[in-house]
């Protein structure tokens, strides 16, 4: 016998279920249980930058809404600094750069408010896109999907994006890419996410 | 001192598929689509930062956390407890862990939620906590029950609680269920079976701990969890720019 490398395994992933609102914002749920509930403000109120909305559905493979998905959203700040001990820099009191999001019960929409962040060091000494990091939970989502938001005002950056770039279907890139359009002065992007079906989302093994 | 590299790849034969046949919802819900493997960079070795002032010790009491007082809910008690390590069995502290499950009798508290075993007054059914400098968290709450669903007409999920986990980077966030020792319904559950591996089940499964029981009060199961690990060598590809 050669020796033993002792790893452990990870745990294996199970679906959230369609009551992940109880344990991840009981409000939503229909009940009040914590002093605050974490993730409903990703930027805080001191975050530099420009202030944005992002909104969409999650579509499943028939063509219908999911009305019971949480998406987690994680995110550098305007100067493309995540606010994590391995990236060196400063971000804002109160940023935090995280935040969960639900669906309407009703109409499977969902939305939220941020700022628009920079651009962010990627390998090798490239420079990623703008873009925000998603998971999305649900009920028959045996392990959480993860895909990344891009904004199609930075065609630019999106064209130089080294992960954008690793797609190998041209016309798959266009479902990483949020449609800018602008409400009372306000900029709001569209992203609807697909999980299958005709212009199914490009989700990765991060 | 090595700063830490790449997280280890996730095994992906050891989790669920995204389709699992005999798990219908996940029929309409899975990309059909390969993932796209990519290699770490800033955004996945990131991940958001929680401290014990986000949430309160009473949180981990699922027993006090909603009762009413004097009051509490009705069901067997129990610890549920034990560590968050990674692949290469270090802990890992001040790590957020979340909870939620449904009532000793299988209903949740939740408005789409229409079971008929009835609501507990005194029980809300989640709680959370920060891991401490060894990784251990642990919760006070009762043993959930079993509960009808629709998948074939004669489906029950074993008790189970459900886990979020955190760790210190996104590529290491997981949800996942917490299912007892010794419950019949584990190896009939579509959703439990979606795992091809039986060890793997075997990973989901809380062990009795008498140690950890309070005697003539409550009684301890132990749940370890592990997150991926991450390489450590000097000899990385180039993470970041330079």
């Amino acid at each position: 016998m050669p020796q033993e490398l002792n790893y452990l395994k990870e745990t294996p992933s199970q679906t959230a279920g369609p009551f992940v609102h109880i344990g991840l914002a009981p409000g939503a749920a229909g009940f009040d249980i914590y002093r605050t509930e974490l993730g409903w403000d990703i930027a805080g109120p001191n975050a530099k930058g420009d202030r944005i909305r992002i909104e969409g559905l999650v579509i499943d493979g028939t063509g219908n809404p999911l009305k019971d998905v949480l998406i987690e959203a994680w995110q550098a700040n305007a100067d493309g600094i995540y606010a994590h001990p391995e990236h060196a820099g400063e971000v804002e009191a109160g940023f935090r750069g995280w935040g969960r999001v639900i669906t309407d019960f009703e109409t499977g929409e969902w939305g939220f408010d941020t700022v628009k962040p920079g651009l962010v060091p990627g390998r090798s000494g490239m420079t990623m896109a703008p873009h925000i990091n998603l998971w999305i939970v649900a009920r028959g989502i045996n392990v959480g999907l993860n895909t990344r938001l891009y904004f199609s005002d930075e065609e630019r950056a999106n064209a130089a994006d080294p992960v954008i770039n690793l797609v190998e279907w041209e016309s798959r890139r266009q479902t990483l890419i949020a449609q800018r359009s602008e409400r009372d002065g306000q900029a709001v992007y569209r992203f609807d996410i697909r999980l299958q079906g005709e212009n199914e989302t490009v989700f990765f093994d991060i | 001192m090595v700063k830490p590299g790449e997280f280890y790849q996730r095994d992906r034969k050891w989790h669920p598929p995204a389709y699992a046949q005999n798990y219908k919802t996940s029929t309409s819900r899975s990309p059909k689509h390969p993932l796209i493997s990519l290699q770490n960079s800033m955004s996945e070795i990131t991940g958001p930062v929680f401290g014990h002032d986000d949430v309160d010790p009473i949180d981990r009491d699922l027993l006090s956390n909603f009762a009413k007082p004097g009051e509490g809910p009705i069901g067997e008690r129990i610890i549920l407890h034990g560590r968050v390590l990674d692949e290469n069995g270090r802990p890992v502290p001040n790590t957020l862990v979340e909870i939620w499950q449904a009532n000793a009798g299988g209903r949740y508290r939740h408005k789409k939620d229409t079971y008929l075993a009835p609501i507990d007054p005194n029980f809300g059914g989640c709680g959370r906590s920060i891991t401490d400098e060894n990784g251990y968290y642990y919760f006070r709450t009762v043993k959930p029950g079993a509960y009808p669903w629709r998948n074939w007409v004669n489906t029950w999920r074993p008790a189970h609680v459900h886990f979020s986990i955190f760790g210190t980077a996104f590529a290491q966030r997981l949800i996942t269920q917490c299912y007892f020792q010794g419950d019949p319904l584990i190896r009939l559950c579509p959703i439990v079976q979606a795992i091809p591996d039986p060890e793997a089940i075997e990973q989901l499964v809380a062990t009795l701990d008498m140690n950890a029981t309070i005697p003539l009060d409550t009684i301890a199961y132990k749940f370890d969890i592990v997150l991926r690990g991450r390489r450590s060598t000097l000899f990385e590809n180039r993470l970041e720019g330079n």
